[in-house]
């Protein structure tokens, strides 16, 4: 167990590692000059070369590049262009209600996707199962802004049920939550029915059924503990598919995280905001891939770990 | 390939799906003979008075947008740049991603290893993150598009071929088509290549949709293909300021997408159903 955590540890770092190593390398691929930019258009050949060397440009590639990764290890992102400011500041301020949204999402796509995936599984080859499974379809085919725009429009707009969108009460999370939930609610209801069909083929469940168990009893006291495993494991993975999802669903509510903040850098085409959250994004998802791989062995005691 | 046809006709979702492809397939091959206007002409008549878009009505089918353009217009040439990108990007995904995983997976080795760190190093990042990143260093324009699309989406594919020839070439005819003699370029084109088509073409149709939605989100965020060029998630962008007054800006480029989306992924699931003879029977 705890070699196979340590290797996990390792290949994690280095997975970050490769991150940085491209990162660095897009920041290269900015055709804007940074010296230029900070010299201004009608400095000196003397001056640019001053620049020049104070933030390290002269320097060969390795050395930028190990500085480069030295300042990302102590949290440095760089400077936004347009707030003039620290981006790891900036981030680490946006990051609660991003979490927070992402934590009120996972709670939606499990309420949404479990019982889905456990109805489809039970009624499986019938109607119920059919209809389920095309509506799973239909939630992770629908661009996150059109349903985050239409679920506003009928129940913040029509109904009046839900604020226009902002931050600060219960009811400002729900209807962002279920937005990027849905979505994910659907892959779950798909990863949910499989994992139950494969439980249900076992010889103890045909037991269960041989001794006359109401067959939902068979499915909630037999079938669920087993066929839930391998879906709780996945959990952690949902922080990385997110990542993506807020940018859209954040502007679309005015929600105050990193994703309008990679919003509002992408509309001003601030590259260091850019740059950091995507750095962030990747930090999170490599966490969340060995949270998930901690995780597994730990629900799911049949697992082998290598 | 008459018998999978026979079993994909009888499921009726995919086949639905099928149809509803062939139509906007149809749709943007004759934007121009059916498009009613010119997608970017900006009618005097096409704003109310005050200077809001106009709801659908008999001269604009599906009203017009914020800049008092025919939105059916638009719609159909926006077709054109989602089919494009989706088929195109998607295609370059899927070859790159073929031939690295079926390299990777036959190889193996050094260059196999190589590779396949390099697809855990790639999905670190989120796509759509990735895919900003890139079209905002470099000038968004509908090849940079396709070509950020094609970098972000070839790492599923990869995995999943890397994963199917290794265990291919376990198998014992390929063991015994080498010990014939054969070549490695002959082992893998005529012994492993034919097992991948089924693999290759249901991912390739599911990649579609998934490209369809990628797209559809970069061009919302204004980093998608650049004016005039008519996309869909553009059009939902430049209205989204109008939206609670003239929601039909945002409802119809959206169930656009959103039907396109899932005709791509309702037939690949039917063709996972038709040619995957593992899946066989389960369902």
């Amino acid at each position: 167990m705890l070699l196979y955590l340590s290797k996990r540890l390792v290949a994690s770092l280095f997975i970050l590692l490769g991150v940085s190593v491209v990162t660095f390398g897009l920041t290269f691929m900015i055709p804007a000059d940074p010296v230029a930019m900070i010299a201004g258009r009608n400095s000196t050949p003397e001056l640019r070369e001053q620049i020049r060397r104070q933030i390290g440009l002269d320097q060969p590639l390795p050395s930028q590049y190990a500085s480069y990764l030295g300042r990302l290890v102590r949290g440095d992102l760089g400077k936004s262009y347009a707030r003039k400011s620290d981006v790891g500041a900036l981030i680490a301020s946006r990051l609660p209600p991003t979490l927070l949204l992402m934590l009120a999402a996972i709670v939606a796509e499990l309420l949404i996707g479990l019982p889905a995936g456990i109805y489809a599984a039970a009624r499986r080859g019938r109607v119920g199962d059919k209809v389920a499974m095309t509506l799973s379809f239909l939630s992770v085919s629908t661009p996150q802004f059109v349903l985050g725009l239409t679920l506003l429009y009928l129940f913040s707009y029509l109904l009046n049920w839900f604020p226009l969108g902002g931050y600060g009460s219960f009811s400002h999370i729900v209807l962002p939550a279920l937005t990027l939930g849905l979505a994910g609610g659907g892959w779950y209801s798909r990863m949910m029915r499989s994992s139950m069909i494969e439980v249900l083929r076992n010889d103890y469940i045909r037991t269960a059924r041989a001794k006359g168990m109401p067959e939902w009893q068979v499915i909630m006291n037999h079938g669920l503990r087993n066929a839930i495993l391998p879906i709780v494991a996945m959990i952690g993975l949902d922080v990385g598919i997110f990542m993506s999802g807020v940018v859209v669903v954040e502007n679309v509510f005015g929600w105050p995280g990193i994703g309008q903040l990679m919003w509002q850098a992408i509309q001003s085409l601030d590259i260091p905001i850019i740059m950091g959250v995507t750095i962030v994004a990747a930090l999170f998802i490599v966490l969340g891939n060995l949270i998930a791989d901690m995780i597994a062995p730990l629900v799911d005691p049949r697992i082998q770990l290598r | 390939m008459r018998d999978h046809w026979i079993r994909f006709r009888r499921d009726w979702l995919a086949l639905g799906g099928l149809v509803v492809i062939i139509i906007f397939i149809a749709a943007a091959v004759l934007a121009s003979a059916i498009a009613p206007y010119n997608p970017s002409e900006q009618f005097f008549d096409g704003l109310t008075l005050e200077g809001s878009p106009l709801g659908p009505n008999s001269r604009f089918w599906f009203g017009t947008d914020t800049n008092g353009r025919d939105q059916f217009s638009r719609l159909l040439y926006g077709a054109q740049t989602s089919l494009l990108i989706g088929i195109v990007a998607n295609g370059i995904a899927v070859f790159v991603g073929t031939c690295l995983g079926v390299v990777a997976g036959y190889l193996r080795g050094f260059i196999g290893a190589a590779i396949m760190r390099f697809t855990d190093l790639m999905m670190a990042f989120p796509p759509l993150l990735l895919a900003i990143a890139l079209a905002a260093i470099l000038k968004p324009g509908l090849n940079i598009v396709i070509l950020v699309i094609a970098l972000v989406n070839w790492v599923q594919i990869a995995r999943v071929i890397y994963a199917e020839t290794l265990a291919l070439s376990e198998r014992e005819y390929i063991e015994a088509a080498r010990a014939m003699g054969a070549n490695t370029w002959r082992i893998l084109w005529r012994h492993l290549l034919p097992h991948l088509v089924p693999t290759i073409i249901v991912y390739a149709t599911l990649g579609i949709a998934t490209t369809v939605l990628l797209e559809s989100m970069l061009s919302f965020l204004g980093r998608g293909v650049q004016p005039p060029t008519p996309a869909w998630g553009m059009m939902i962008f430049e209205s989204q300021s109008y939206f609670l007054n003239a929601p039909w800006l945002v409802f119809i480029p959206g169930a656009a997408i959103l039907i396109l989306a899932l005709a791509f992924n309702l037939v690949g699931d039917g063709l996972r159903d038709v040619l995957d003879p593992t899946q066989r029977g389960r369902n």
